[in-house]
């Protein structure tokens, strides 16, 4: 600060009343109030989204809603089982992504696509050779979803590992092999288990390329080659369903679906706070 | 390689490290030219100079963590024990596996306890197992005067150490390998005054055993614990002296104006 700034008021930390300073303070005042106002809409916004559905949902949830199969329209209570095992084969159907920066290109293509394309292509790939709708199929289509997810996530966290450890690795005299499977990699654990966790979330909800590989059913299914149900398959038929009870039904679903969604980014963030709290 | 160390007048016994018309670039740009040196074994030796005259690349070439960048290479020759490290049937990652470096940020590997980021250097040559590797291990961290500090701790994780500390495990880290010869690049440079000089008092027990090369941005520091003590500006090695020499009688004019302070 120059000593004439100074020199034309007796304390340098009293703000002094032009209208530079007035200008500053109702910006500052009236950006707090916007951003404050855009948080609330969103959280407002989701809360009765979530409220409405855990209330259209919730009288539906009982143990019959896990394990019994989907009843003829008009029977009580019903259940959401084969969706639910559907969606757990699914996800464990899927595998991990490369996280080769030299496909990053591929990789964004592969971002931009709409999902419904990959549908088809698993629909090309195994539906139409095999004649029939199947769970493997709709693994391979949702697994091939959440490649460029994974394999971006896990690209980002490896990059944030410190170049320092690369160098202390390397001065040591270890392979570049050696360097990223037993520095880097660990390094960035938890976030690549967050990029996986959160693709899995991502495809939980897709529909799309369900519908043509999938198929969905109302019948208990073992067999990963024949059709299989998924949560979002059986919103999608419910809602569609002209029986009321049905479309209640679909809430309750959308809700189990938003608490897979919730306890999946709840996992995430445990196991990266975890890491935080190791780290320190 | 005997006769480049014949021509200097010197026996090869008494040259710990020989660097001859050494050129180093960053893709395009040359960082290091026509560097002829040669470092005397037991001996601490301090590259000094502004920043970008080249000191840090000059002792990246001494183990070949150079070419670790991208796009970067290296001509002339290093003749270390006899072994031209940059004749072409080396593979760097045996050069470094026989040299230790120490960074100017201390990077001890976070995901690995305090015992095994000492026991790497070890495990990576396969010094020692078992009974024979804790010995080591103990025996490393004795000499980075840090084992008091951490006996009790050997399992936690290095970052709950501080700076200074976490320094000088990297340099047990670096011991472990058994090397004769100790890199340092600035090692100091993000520490504070008191770990600065038990770093220092360090260095200066290690001489006894190894013949350590350090980059230092701090001339104090080169003339408190080196040797010899060498300018870098540009790229160029402008003198190498004895240090007191270096600093009370330097023989060119930009080593004059650099230590008096007038540029840099």
């Amino acid at each position: 600060m120059s000593v004439t700034a100074q020199s034309t008021k007796s304390n340098p930390f009293e703000a002094e009343r032009n209208g530079l300073q007035l200008r500053r303070s109702i910006v500052n005042k009236l950006s707090i109030i916007l951003t404050g106002f855009f948080a609330i809409c969103a959280s407002l916004f989701l809360i009765y989204l979530i409220g409405y559905i855990a209330a259209k949902g919730l009288q539906f949830i009982n143990a019959n809603f896990f394990t019994q199969r989907p009843r003829a329209p008009g029977e009580t209570g019903g259940g959401w089982a084969t969706a639910l095992q559907g969606s757990a084969i699914f996800l464990s159907e899927v595998g991990r992504g490369p996280f080769a920066s030299f496909v990053r290109f591929l990789v964004d293509t592969l971002t931009g696509i709409p999902t419904i394309i990959f549908g088809l292509f698993a629909w090309v790939l195994i539906v139409v050779p095999s004649h029939s709708f199947s769970a493997v199929s709709g693994g391979v289509a949702l697994g091939i979803i959440m490649i460029p997810t994974v394999a971006r996530a896990t690209e980002e966290v490896l990059r944030l590992v410190p170049n320092d450890q690369r160098e202390a690795s390397a001065a040591l005299g270890a392979t570049h092999s050696r360097t990223i499977m037993q520095v880097v990699v660990p390094a960035a654990r938890s976030g690549i288990v967050t990029g996986v966790m959160l693709a899995l979330a991502r495809v939980a909800g897709e529909t799309a390329p369900l519908l043509m590989t999938a198929g969905g059913t109302p019948f208990f299914n073992t067999n990963l080659f024949h059709q299989i149900d998924a949560i979002p398959l059986r919103i999608f038929n419910f809602t569609l369903s002209p029986y009321q009870i049905e479309r209640d039904q679909a809430f309750s679903g959308a809700l189990v679906l938003i608490v897979f969604v919730v306890i999946t980014s709840l996992a995430v963030r445990w196991a990266t706070g975890g890491f935080k709290r190791r780290g320190r | 390689m005997q006769e480049l160390v014949a021509s200097e007048g010197q026996s090869q016994a008494e040259i710990a490290i020989d660097i001859q018309r050494l050129d180093a670039w960053y893709g395009p740009s040359q960082a290091l030219f026509d560097v002829n040196l040669s470092i005397l074994p037991l001996s601490v030796s301090a590259a000094i100079g502004p920043s970008g005259s080249g000191k840090s690349t000059f002792v990246r070439c001494l183990n070949r963590m150079h070419e670790e960048v991208f796009g970067a290479r290296v001509t002339g020759s290093v003749v270390i024990e006899g072994v031209n490290i940059y004749a072409p049937t080396i593979n760097p990652i045996y050069v470094r596996r026989h040299i230790g470096m120490v960074f100017q940020q201390p990077n001890p590997l976070p995901s690995r306890s305090i015992y095994e980021n000492v026991a790497i250097g070890a495990r990576i040559n396969g010094l020692a197992k078992g009974r024979a590797l804790d010995e080591l291990v103990e025996r490393r961290l004795r000499q980075a005067a840090l084992w008091d500090e951490v006996k009790d701790r050997l399992s936690g994780a290095p970052t709950q150490l501080s700076g200074g500390q976490q320094q000088r495990l990297c340099i047990a880290r670096a011991l472990a390998l058994e090397p004769h010869i100790v890199l340092m690049d600035e090692p100091c440079s993000a520490l504070d005054p008191i770990a600065t000089l038990q770093v220092e008092d360090l260095i200066r027990q290690l001489k006894q055993h190894y013949t350590i090369v350090i980059v230092t941005h701090n001339l104090q520091q080169a003339a408190r614990v080196a040797d010899r003590t060498a300018f870098f500006l540009s790229g160029h090695l402008v003198e190498e002296e004895a240090t007191a020499e270096f600093f009370s009688h330097p023989k060119q004019k930009e080593t004059e104006d650099f230590i008096t302070g007038r540029f840099g």
